[in-house]
């Protein structure tokens, strides 16, 4: 069996994907002549009575791999453009990586010039992961009402309008947290208003929906018998939910805090709306900070191509790329464990 | 012997529109098996979940007439669910063991209900996990989760888990349908055991299961209470002819 199918792989990979493993009715096989041996027992097998099918099979086949390579190349070509732009500030500018990451002065104008990062990184972790650290109570507690409390209001009323705020364009999330927020923390707190926390409370509800929905998800997954079986003990509801649901859905409510951190991570023009864009490190929540989007959207206009001013942006938007990497790694990490 | 622990008068039960059970009575003696049998959808298993309120949980559950413990309406205006359900404790159908380890697991109804002291709860552990015949299997495994038992063993867990808070009466949906033959004939010993101790009311599908394990046996049919009797009396002399055919096997 595994010799029929080793001979003819090599030659038809690569060039015309498409077509070639639609001819010989095996897309799978040319993946894994190294593998086969080991497997060894189900390999797809070559079939001339497949051919015969209709050609709607075949142009299914064909349209789906289509879509797939597709798919496949934009995201390379958007990695490979943005890691070789990124990575040429160091290669070709000669900045140096550890200043980039650790520098704290972002001068790129300046006699003599500075790319100091950090400030930005900065911005962007604290902002998102204080975001966080609002959001995900609320969305525990409003996942809970929407199905351990009143399931029919929540699911009917409460669910659609925390969907909703997903589909609210960010603009006017900036626009409101700039009439609302930044002056109302401008009254009770020293500063202009303008800063992180004003950054972090926009983008806390930005992200809202996302945690919300997974953990009501997850809520409403659970197996019936759990929540039986602690009734049946003689639980009150709030012991069923703080000692039996809660531990069963935090796994799961850490793939959506994560998540919303990631969509935090990247959120751009409201951030950059309320945060103030200074380019330093502030020693309070209520100074004006900045983060890596904010200041790409900022000063993409004003650099030239090729110039170390624009690929310096770059590599900040390299580093958000490898953020975002990160959060799926450990979304899919956690996922992972909480099948166990 | 003859002492009922459990009275239940003209009990009447509606699913919005369903009647789903007809003015049952019925008198459930203390320490003894009484075995629920009948086709399925004949109002057995609602009607166990009655006894310790679990249909309240259920939206649009009527439920009139009366089911006493001990003398008491369970549906009284003054009755504790929580405590209700502490004295009538519950095994499923299906085992479903918390996602913890099997220490709290068994733990987790004396803390429910207030017990903190560490080694007052090492105590009742080992207790509940000898009294449901598991703790030679589990006792160096205490700390790990309960998921990686076998489904046996799970269902062992959970008796034990109800037992831990020290109920009068167990109540049994259907315990053993979800098992092996070998992990079912364990249960069942385990059931004749605990009968010195406990009462015990199990719902089953099998016919034979209630012949082996219980004292009594109460036939349902159509949410009616068709017959109750001595096991032996109810299969081997039934006064009822729609028992008769069902235990003959002409239907269900």
């Amino acid at each position: 069996m595994k010799a029929t199918l080793d001979p003819a792989r090599p030659g038809s990979e690569g060039a015309e994907p498409t077509s070639r493993a639609e001819a010989s009715s095996e897309p799978r096989a040319e993946a894994s002549p190294a593998s086969a041996a080991p497997s060894g027992g189900t390999p797809p097998r070559p079939t001339a009575r497949r051919k015969s099918r209709s050609g709607g099979e075949w142009f299914g086949k064909t349209y789906t791999l289509i879509c797939v390579a597709v798919l496949i190349v934009t995201i390379f070509s958007i990695v490979y453009f943005v890691a070789s732009k990124g990575l040429s500030t160091f290669f070709v500018n000669g900045v140096s990586l550890k200043e980039f990451l650790f520098g704290t002065k972002w001068a790129p104008d300046g006699e003599p010039q500075s790319f100091g990062a950090l400030p930005f990184i900065t911005g962007s972790f604290v902002t998102s992961i204080l975001a966080a650290c609002i959001s995900a109570p609320l969305a525990f507690c409003a996942a809970i009402f929407m199905t351990e409390l009143m399931p029919k209001f929540g699911k009917r009323v409460m669910q659609p309008v925390i969907e909703l705020l997903a589909g609210i364009p960010s603009v006017v999330y900036g626009f409101v947290g700039l009439t609302v927020i930044v002056p109302f923390f401008r009254a009770i707190f020293p500063g202009q208003g303008l800063g992180l926390a004003a950054g972090a409370v926009v983008l806390s509800i930005m992200i809202l929906p996302t945690i919300t929905t997974i953990a009501t998800d997850a809520m409403s997954n659970l197996p019936r018998g759990l929540k039986e079986g602690s009734y049946a003990l003689g639980a009150t509801r709030w012991q069923t939910i703080s000692r039996s649901i809660l531990p069963a859905v935090i796994p799961s409510m850490l793939t959506g805090v994560v998540l919303g951190i990631a969509r935090a991570f990247g959120e751009a023009l409201a951030v950059q709306m309320v945060i103030g864009n200074a380019p330093h490190i502030p020693s309070s929540l209520f100074e004006s900070a900045s983060t890596l989007t904010s200041v790409i959207t900022l000063s993409m206009g004003n650099t030239i191509m090729g110039q170390v001013q624009n690929n310096v942006l770059w590599s900040l938007a390299l580093v958000l790329l490898v953020m975002t990497f990160v959060f799926v790694a450990i979304v899919r990490v956690l996922e992972r464990r909480s099948l166990r | 012997m003859t002492t009922s622990i459990m009275e239940i008068d003209r009990l009447n039960l509606h699913y919005s529109e369903f009647h789903a059970l007809k003015n049952i009575e019925l008198d459930i003696p203390e320490k003894t098996i009484t075995a629920f049998i009948g086709p399925s959808g004949c109002g057995k298993s609602t009607f166990l979940r009655t006894l310790n309120r679990m249909n309240d949980l259920v939206a649009g559950v009527k439920i009139d007439g009366s089911v006493k413990l001990d003398g008491e309406d369970i549906y009284g205006a003054e009755t504790d669910v929580e405590s209700l359900r502490k004295r009538v404790g519950m095994v499923f159908q299906q085992p479903n063991p918390f996602p913890k380890s099997i220490f709290d697991n068994v733990a987790y109804g004396p803390r429910l209900h207030g017990i903190r002291d560490k080694a007052t709860l090492n105590e009742i552990v080992e207790r509940s996990l000898r009294g449901a015949s598991l703790w030679e299997e589990v006792k160096d495994l205490l700390g790990k989760s309960a998921l990686s038992l076998s489904g046996g063993q799970q269902q062992r867990l959970c008796i034990a888990r109800a037992l831990a808070v020290e109920p009068e009466v167990l109540l049994m949906d259907e315990a053993t349908s979800a098992l092996d033959p070998i992990s079912t004939l364990k249960i069942e010993e385990l059931v004749r055991e605990l009968k010195k101790e406990y009462t015990i009311v199990m719902v089953t599908h099998n016919m034979h299961q209630a012949a082996r394990v219980s004292d009594r046996t109460v036939f349902f049919l159509n949410g009616e209470l068709v017959e109750a009797d001595e096991t032996e009396k109810l299969f081997s002399n039934p006064s009822d002819a729609r028992t008769e055919d069902y235990i003959t096997g002409r239907f269900g």
